[in-house]
């Protein structure tokens, strides 16, 4: 598989990046010598091989529920770009 | 063309646990902005996940009551995507492998009894909210609702109206406050519906291009917004244009519904197992543990009514529409010798009328259910008519006091005395001799007139039956 | 005082024979006449701080073994109030609300922190030359690169300027600076060290471990950090043993496998040579040794590249210039906020990484890539699975080549190439270690260890008994 540039702005977008024309041009070479390197997965023949998600064998631990926070909003916005009475802000989205 | 209109719904459950999905912080409605978003759930770097139980046990709770199969092992996921509300740049949620898979309910419209297919129930964080009206050139977010437990309970396309969509989302709507894993509050976004609707030619198989509606926050938009869409659907494709596969946003106050193609543009969510996750495990243990706490079910809880109180289908029905409703019959009818037909029909008369004029919720209600109760005992043994017992009924609404107070106070107790009806009868007979006559010369009617002045004469207190049967044996 | 290991600043500081705020004072006046930019943010202030109530909790004797020992702390680990920058851009005004829980089990141990370490942005890079505030040098020679990405913390004990540092390693990220830097570093099996507040890379195969000079420090070391969170899903609730237990036993009898892959084409010979030496040292102290095979070891760089950029790309989602980090200037709408903050905020490698992951989870490709990947990796870990039945210890090389010219390599590929020995232990979540084992042109050469799961007490043993019989460990870089 070897994607093309128009390919490669289409995934930059969808990892919200930004590229310049010499950029996306630099960014389509190397990913698709990446992804030549990664290719060799497709000689392996797994089939029937279960999927490996996690390296241990353990399941999901579960918690009580309970309330144990209580209100750090102060700490936490005081390294915010921009707040507004205790909101964060973004430029307007439009729906 | 005769088009027939499919409907699925998908309705999101917010689990009213204490804590949210995968943090500790507080899930309380209404509280000041982002005062309830802790590190985890602002997505602070490095911050992980760790499951609630309560969570777990509340999914499994819907699965049991509509009879799905709970998956003792499921996955949760990443759906990527970026908004302001979703803190971490990605939903946690389940794609394959959902906590509740495929089950039923049964719901019923205009009397007929029809089966729905609930296809999966899935667990996922509600995102926070944007606020969009707060400043001009601002959008404002507000994360304290990211992180709240959402369970999404997706129907088969079964549905074939706005009816029957209204009576299934009815039907989850009470079920999950009967269970107890929801508060229910559609103002509030606790519950919250979209639903799929595409329209085909009568007879078709195949089903047409759908849109999904979202933003519905009440059963009455449910349905206006559903009919909205099957009219626009039908002028289209009568006109030979084509659905185009869309979301669109329900305009309450405009009822209309409008396309969201901003936030449609190749969605394409990445799904992929959470690595911050392990495999939920759910054990037998837990299994039938959950088993035993589940409370009776509505549908149970109707046919014991109707085999045990003897009440009929509908008013089984109606008692049991509501968990809240059920609770006040099963307290007003505990109460010993209680006539539990009686009981049920000022229930469901009076009592509901009057709730619904004031809009009251009937665990608001001024009058307890114990009190109804002895309005009805004092109906049962003939201390007070069921006439009066309405007036009686007015003056406890009003805070009056008991029912044995207001009679007492009132002077409301029925003349039960015979002796004292029998001299009333003598004058009245004494005083209308040609009512007499007509009685006498075979006009049976005429009865009605001399209960009428009885009545009258008792101020409503004597009993009706009594007072016919005095009269018949003075008049003949 | 700077040439003590930890082991012997932790006696000294018993007997008195110095106060923590005299050695912090020493450690922090090293760093700063250092020319190795081992360090993003020196906390001289903090650290004089919690000397001097070390120094308390010592003359009341309420102190643990580590109390007042200071520490170089990778800039990965989120420090209250302190900037954790992780290498990039996009968090240089990052003041962490909250600890990390390696640091907080750090602070309550009494540790002194010296500052941050530098490291690859995100932890992304085996040269360290993806940071954002420069690249690390080399102690043992200032061209070369010191590995990556924990690259500030290994320079940082190699030339002395901390008893000990922290690290984490996701592909390699422990041992191949340390390694690369003639230092003592362990990965410990995943799950052991909690992950929470350590700002992830890839999460399934993320984790946390001590670098030091020698086995016996680490085993000090790991003793503070591992142990079961219940604020991380992953980490073990599997007791924790006391490290420094076992370290003295005999390894008379250790069988110890050597994978034929991790001996063939683009191993350099300098380094094959100093390997196959310290071999022989085991086998001269009653260790047997056996040829072995994992048959899918090469497949672990393409299944590394897709799992860590898949896990990676989503991770690094929530830098979004939202919440905290960097935000474009004056952006025009949220489309805008969010491009020109991520683009300008992350680094070139970060960027292809994400790319990477995105592509290999898009509708279409799942299959082929995230799938097929974690198929393949579950091939790996059986791998050793099978080697574990026969041999209690697997060795081979760390890197393939010493540390590079810094600038030397600069296609991405080639660098990935480099890992290739040290992926196949986060793949199947083993534990692992590289311990200095001679020179090759003057350069450090390191032995890998590899064990079975939770065998980290085996794998300090035996490195603990190596280092009784050589002294490589000792060796430091002419100037320091």
């Amino acid at each position: 598989m070897s994607l093309n540039e128009e390919k490669v702005s289409q995934i930059a977008y969808l990892a919200r990046l930004k590229l310049s024309d010499e950029e996306l041009e630099i960014n389509t070479n190397e990913l698709n010598n990446i992804l030549q390197l990664v290719e060799q997965l497709q000689e392996i023949e797994a089939e029937g091989v279960e999927p490996m998600a996690h390296p241990l064998h353990m399941s999901q631990r579960l918690r009580v529920d309970e309330v144990k926070e209580k209100d750090d909003s102060n700490n936490f916005q005081s390294i915010a770009p921009k707040t507004g009475n205790g909101h964060y802000l973004v430029p307007t989205v439009i729906d | 063309m005769n088009w027939e209109t499919v409907i699925g719904l998908e309705i999101h459950a917010q689990l009213n646990t204490k804590s949210k999905i995968f943090s500790s912080a507080s899930t309380e409605y209404g509280a000041k902005p982002n005062s309830q978003a802790c590190a985890v759930d602002l997505g602070l770097p490095g911050v992980l996940p760790v499951l609630n139980k309560e969570v777990v046990s509340k999914a499994i709770k819907f699965g049991l009551a509509v009879k799905a199969k709970i998956n003792q092992r499921n996955i949760f996921d990443r759906k990527n995507y970026f908004y302001p509300d979703l803190p971490k740049g990605y939903q946690i949620s389940q794609l394959d492998w959902p906590i509740v898979g495929e089950g039923q309910i049964e719901i019923s419209v205009d009397n007929n009894t029809k089966v729905i297919g609930v296809t999966r129930a899935h667990l996922e964080e509600d995102a926070g909210k944007s606020i969009h009206d707060l400043y001009d050139e601002y959008t404002a977010v507000d994360l304290n609702r990211a992180g709240t437990p959402l369970l999404e309970i997706v129907s088969e396309p079964d549905m074939r109206s706005a009816k029957e969509a209204v009576s299934y989302a009815k039907k989850i709507h009470e079920l999950v406050q009967y269970l107890d894993i929801c508060d229910g509050n559609m103002q509030e976004g606790s519950f919250r519906c979209d639903a799929n609707v595409s329209i085909r030619p009568a007879g078709d198989n195949k089903l047409g291009t759908r849109a999904e509606l979202k933003n519905i926050n009440s059963f009455k938009f449910l349905e206006r917004a559903i009919n909205l869409e099957v009219d626009r659907q039908q002028d289209i494709l009568e006109d030979g244009g084509e659905i185009v596969q869309e979301t669109r946003l329900y305009d309450s106050i405009k009822n209309e519904t409008r396309s969201m193609r901003s936030k449609e543009e190749a969605n394409d969510y990445r799904y992929f197992p959470d690595p911050d996750l392990l495999p939920v495990e759910i054990s037998d243990e837990l299994m039938s543990q959950i088993m035993t706490e589940l409370p009776e079910l509505p549908s149970e809880k109707k046919a014991r009514y109707i085999s045990e109180f003897e009440l009929s289908e509908y008013d089984a029905g109606v008692l049991t529409s509501q968990k809240s409703l059920a609770d006040y019959f099963e307290k007003a009818v505990s109460i010993s010798n209680t006539n539990v037909k009686l009981c049920a029909n000022w229930i469901m008369g009076d009592l509901l009328a009057a709730l619904n004029k004031e809009q009251v919720d009937i665990t608001n209600s001024p009058i307890c259910a114990e009190d109804l109760s002895l309005l009805v005992s004092r109906i049962d043994d003939d201390t007070i008519s069921g006439k009066i017992a309405k007036d009686v009924f007015k003056s406890m609404w009003n805070g009056e006091g008991s029912a044995d107070e207001v009679i007492k106070e009132k002077g409301l107790k029925q003349i039960t005395d015979s002796s004292e009806i029998e001299s009333i009868i003598d004058s009245i007979i004494a005083a209308n001799a040609p009512q007499v006559e007509q009685f006498k010369s075979g006009n049976e009617k005429i009865i009605g007139f001399f209960v009428g002045q009885a009545m009258k004469a008792t101020g409503g207190k004597a009993n009706p039956k009594q007072v016919n049967e005095l009269l018949r044996k003075k008049l003949t | 005082m700077h040439t003590k290991t930890l082991t012997q600043l932790v006696d000294g500081l018993a007997k008195k024979e110095f106060s923590s705020t005299e050695i912090t004072q020493h450690f922090i006046n090293r760093i700063k006449s250092s020319k190795l930019n081992a360090f993003i943010t020196v906390t001289e202030d903090l650290a004089l701080e919690q000397a001097r109530v070390a120094d308390d909790r010592i003359a009341n004797n309420d102190n643990g073994v580590l109390t007042g020992v200071p520490y170089a702390h990778k800039d990965i680990f989120c420090t209250k109030g302190v900037k954790t920058s992780a290498g990039s851009k996009m968090l240089d005004n990052f003041i962490a609300p909250y600890d990390s829980t390696v640091s907080h089990k750090l602070n309550t141990a009494g540790t002194v922190m010296l500052g941050k370490s530098n490291m690859d942005e995100f932890a992304m890079g085996s040269s360290n030359e993806n940071s954002y505030y420069g690249s690390v040098k080399n102690p043992w020679n200032l061209n070369k690169i010191p590995g990556g990405s924990s690259g500030g913390s290994a320079a940082s004990v190699a030339a002395r300027l901390s008893p000990f540092a922290t690290g984490t390693d996701t592909g390699g990220s422990i041992r191949q600076p340390s390694s690369l830097c003639g230092i003592t570093g362990l990965k410990p099996t995943y799950g052991r060290v909690s992950r929470y507040g350590m700002i992830a890379y890839a999460s399934s195969l993320d984790q946390a471990g001590p670098m030091t000079q020698t086995a016996e420090d680490a085993a000090l070391v790991l003793n503070v950090m591992a142990g079961f969170d219940s604020k991380d899903s992953t980490s073990s609730d599997k007791n924790v043993e006391d490290y420094t237990a076992k370290l003295e036993d005999s390894i008379k009898g250790l069988k110890i496998g050597l994978p034929k892959e991790f001996f063939s084409e683009g191993l350099d010979d300098g380094v094959a040579e100093n390997i196959m030496h310290a071999i022989k040292e085991f086998e001269s102290m009653g260790a047997s040794v056996k040829e072995i095979s994992l048959p899918n070891s090469s497949y672990a760089i393409p299944t590394y590249y897709i799992v860590a950029p898949c896990e990676c790309s989503s991770n690094l989602s929530r830098m979004d210039g939202v919440r905290y980090g960097y935000r474009c200037e004056d952006p025009k709408d949220l489309e805008d906020l969010y491009l020109r903050s991520r683009s300008e905020g992350f680094g070139k490698e970060v960027q292809r990484r994400i790319m990477i992951g995105a592509y290999a989870l898009s509708a279409g490709y799942y299959d082929a890539y995230y799938l097929k990947a974690q198929k393949v990796r579950h091939l790996i870990s059986d791998d050793f699975k099978r080697a574990f039945k026969d041999v209690d210890v697997v060795m081979g090389p760390v890197s393939p080549t010493t540390a590079f010219d810094l600038g030397s390599v600069k296609d991405p590929v080639s660098m990935y190439l480099a890992d290739i020995y040290t992926l196949s232990a986060n793949l199947a979540g083993l534990p692992g270690m590289s311990i200095p084992a001679g020179f090759s042109n003057n350069l450090p050469v390191g032995l890998q260890l590899i064990g079975n799961y939770w065998s980290e007490s085996i794998l300090l043993n035996i490195a603990h008994k190596f280092q009784q019989q050589t002294d490589w460990h000792n060796k430091a870089p002419k100037e320091y």
